[in-house]
């Protein structure tokens, strides 16, 4: 059994405003994940906002430091105790994939170059090998390389420039690809595209995802492991099809019934449930 | 009935004039909740900037008008040239994102009473809208905060009793919970359902999210590229579409406990300065054949209620028989071709060497 990723006593606050008037708000609150598999795995940890997903995120991409609390991924400590890996090293083991590809690459600089840079300091390839490493790269995500080189962020689509930034994280091989929300910017006709390359990707490349977002159908759709979090605490976790077709938490269920599915009808609950008192005599 | 008759709405640019509603033809039965439905660019809320008469430069009502069905103070027909009088009255809006729909330096109780129609007696009113919102679930005092000591759920729940508080026919709606978590979502969108049995109004709802639409609507109305694509009852939409574009968009969604394969739509809407010949949606359409390549379909009546613009309308159930055959998500897993990595070759050196050079001259 391989340790995918495990987290132990992850705690973090953050201090909002100052002296007189701070307020201090638990974005995570002692949050504990052990994966342990033998074949990549894809975990999805969903929640409204302000549960803490992205947070937990940041914390795993090292880009906020907790207050306590360690991560260990592929057997690397890199956050807590004794965490002290070459950023390297560490870029190599995870790789964040973000919201909107818009806001992660630079107007002023073609992707191309971002893919060769990846290749060469990262993954500390030659010219000519990194090439070839970008060229597989992107192939893998259904791009070519003549189409990319020299275009920049503002020429592609939403999904094509999101594939462009998969392409990028996968350059250096990473054991773990962090993706925070990565198709709530794209249409929701080709959301299926980006979603389904997760899926061939963790087949293909034996990367493990984890997949952070507030839908639940595409979490179920693709996830073998899914974590509920609320108020910074994970309330619940374990397999995919278990959580979301017999949730064990209340917090978890009310998540559930309020997605606008197709299989049943608000209306149909309203018509058992309390009515609405008369608001038109209230407007007069 | 609420008619649309050949709507035209053209944004002027410097490149040129750009047909964002591009002819649509629609009777809107009044008392219900129609939904529109598309992707992003396909003039779903240029329409509804259309329906609300709000056609300020660089939008343009070219050609074509909205008849509401009812009349003014003065007798006279509301059509698209004197609506914007009836603003709040008899017809308002909820817009998408409240924290800027609401002025943050003037608390809530000033904005209720900045309608037209409720400023001759200030405390009264405000007595009543104090009521109001309690009936919606807020508490009486919140009226006397800044927008920004509430959340967002709060907020909207405000937009919502601004626009229902005078109890206007139509109340128009764009994406109002897409900013919002679903569980708040819920809430504001049974409050929605709820308000609209108590007082009959018509409801017409934007949205990108075809669940929220099934949960809501009574009708709804498929746009593409500035077209009406499909307009039916909400039930058979889901049930049988009978346009292959309503197909791919209802199909393509994940749901919880269907282990089927989902696949996305290949493509993408056709830029509006350059409209392929014949029938918008042919590029990416599995049915397509020479005719949809040349002759645009127009919006017809296929079966009883049931409009499509499609020529193959027809054969779209057979379609939707084959994708409930799809195969299950783990053996499409197993059958994933893999694909080898290319060997690096001599131009493609030359290729890193000239894109090095590229980043160096961006730098700069």
């Amino acid at each position: 059994m391989k340790t995918i990723l495990k987290t132990v006593g992850l705690n973090k606050e953050y201090q909002l405003g100052s002296f007189p008037r701070n307020v201090t708000i638990k974005a995570l609150n002692n949050v504990n994940l052990t994966v342990e598999s033998d074949q990549p795995v894809i975990i999805s940890v969903v929640g409204e906002s302000g549960s803490g997903k992205t947070t937990l995120a940041k914390v795993i991409l090292r880009l906020v430091k907790p207050n306590s609390g360690e991560v260990t991924i592929d057997g690397h400590r890199i956050v807590g105790k004794g965490a002290n890996p070459d950023n390297n090293e560490f870029l190599r083991t995870v790789q964040p994939i973000f919201q909107n590809p818009f806001e992660a690459f630079s107007r002023y600089r073609t992707i191309d170059t971002y893919l060769v840079e990846v290749a060469t300091r990262v993954a500390g390839l030659g010219k000519a090998e990194a090439v070839a490493a970008v060229e597989a790269a992107l192939a893998v995500v259904g791009l070519e390389y003549k189409d990319v080189r020299g275009k920049y962020p503002n020429q592609f689509s939403g999904g094509e420039l999101q594939r462009a930034s998969v392409a990028r994280a996968l350059i250096p091989h990473p054991s773990l690809i962090i993706a925070d929300e990565p198709v709530s910017m794209i249409d929701a006709s080709r959301r299926m595209i980006i979603i389904n390359l997760f899926l061939a990707l963790k087949q293909e490349t034996k990367t493990s995802f984890l997949y952070i977002t507030h839908d639940l159908a595409t979490a179920y759709y693709i996830s073998d492991y899914i974590a509920v979090m609320t108020r910074g605490t994970v309330v619940e976790f374990g397999e995919a099809k278990q959580v979301l077709q017999h949730p064990q938490h209340d917090y978890s269920r009310l998540l559930l019934s309020a997605i606008p599915s197709l299989d049943h009808k608000w209306s149909d609950e309203i018509a058992a449930g309390k009515k609405l008192a008369a608001v038109t005599e209230a407007a007069g | 009935m609420i008619k649309l008759d050949n709507v035209v709405a053209t944004y002027t640019m410097q490149r040129g004039q750009v047909n964002a509603v591009d002819g649509i033809n629609l009777e809107i039965p009044t008392g219900l909740i129609l939904g529109i439905a598309g992707e992003s660019g396909c003039g779903k809320s240029t329409l509804m900037k259309v329906i609300y008469g709000d056609t300020g430069f660089p939008l343009g009502l070219s050609a074509g008008s909205v008849d509401y069905g009812f009349e003014n103070d003065r007798r006279e027909p509301v059509t698209s040239q004197n609506i914007q009088k009836e603003w709040f009255k008899r017809i308002s809006y909820i817009p998408q994102s409240s924290m800027s729909s609401l002025n943050p330096v003037v608390r809530i109780r000033h904005q209720f009473t900045d309608f037209p129609a409720t400023s001759r007696n200030k405390a009264q009113t405000l007595e009543r809208v104090r009521v109001f919102v309690q009936k919606l679930g807020l508490p009486p005092e919140s009226i006397d905060a800044y927008p920004h000591e509430l959340s967002g759920g709060m907020r909207q729940r405000i937009m919502v009793a601004m626009a229902t508080f005078l109890q206007p026919e139509i109340i128009l709606a764009d994406e109002p919970t897409t900013a919002l978590d679903v569980v708040v979502q819920k809430e504001i969108l049974i409050l929605l359902m709820e308000l609209q049995k108590e007082m009959k109004n018509t409801i017409i709802f934007v949205s990108h999210d075809m669940g929220v639409h099934y949960q809501l609507t009574d009708k709804m109305l498929i746009m593409y590229a500035a077209k009406a694509a499909e307009y039916a009852n909400t039930a058979d939409i889901f049930r049988e579409p009978l346009h292959p574009y309503t197909l791919m968009l209802t199909g393509s969604l994940p749901t919880i406990g269907d282990d089927r394969a989902r696949q996305g739509l290949p493509g993408r809407p056709p830029s509006l300065w350059e409209l392929p010949q014949g029938c918008r949606f042919a590029p990416r359409c599995p049915l397509a054949t020479e005719l949809c390549r040349t002759v645009e379909p127009a919006l017809a009546e296929h079966r009883p209620g049931r409009f499509s613009a499609c020529h193959y309308a027809d054969s779209v159930p057979q379609l939707q028989a084959s994708m409930r055959n799809a195969p299950k998500l783990s053996d499409v897993a197993k059958d994933t071709p893999k694909r080898a990595p290319q060997a690096a070759s001599a131009l493609q050196l030359d290729e890193a060497g000239t894109s090095a050079g590229q980043r160096e001259e961006v730098a700069r």
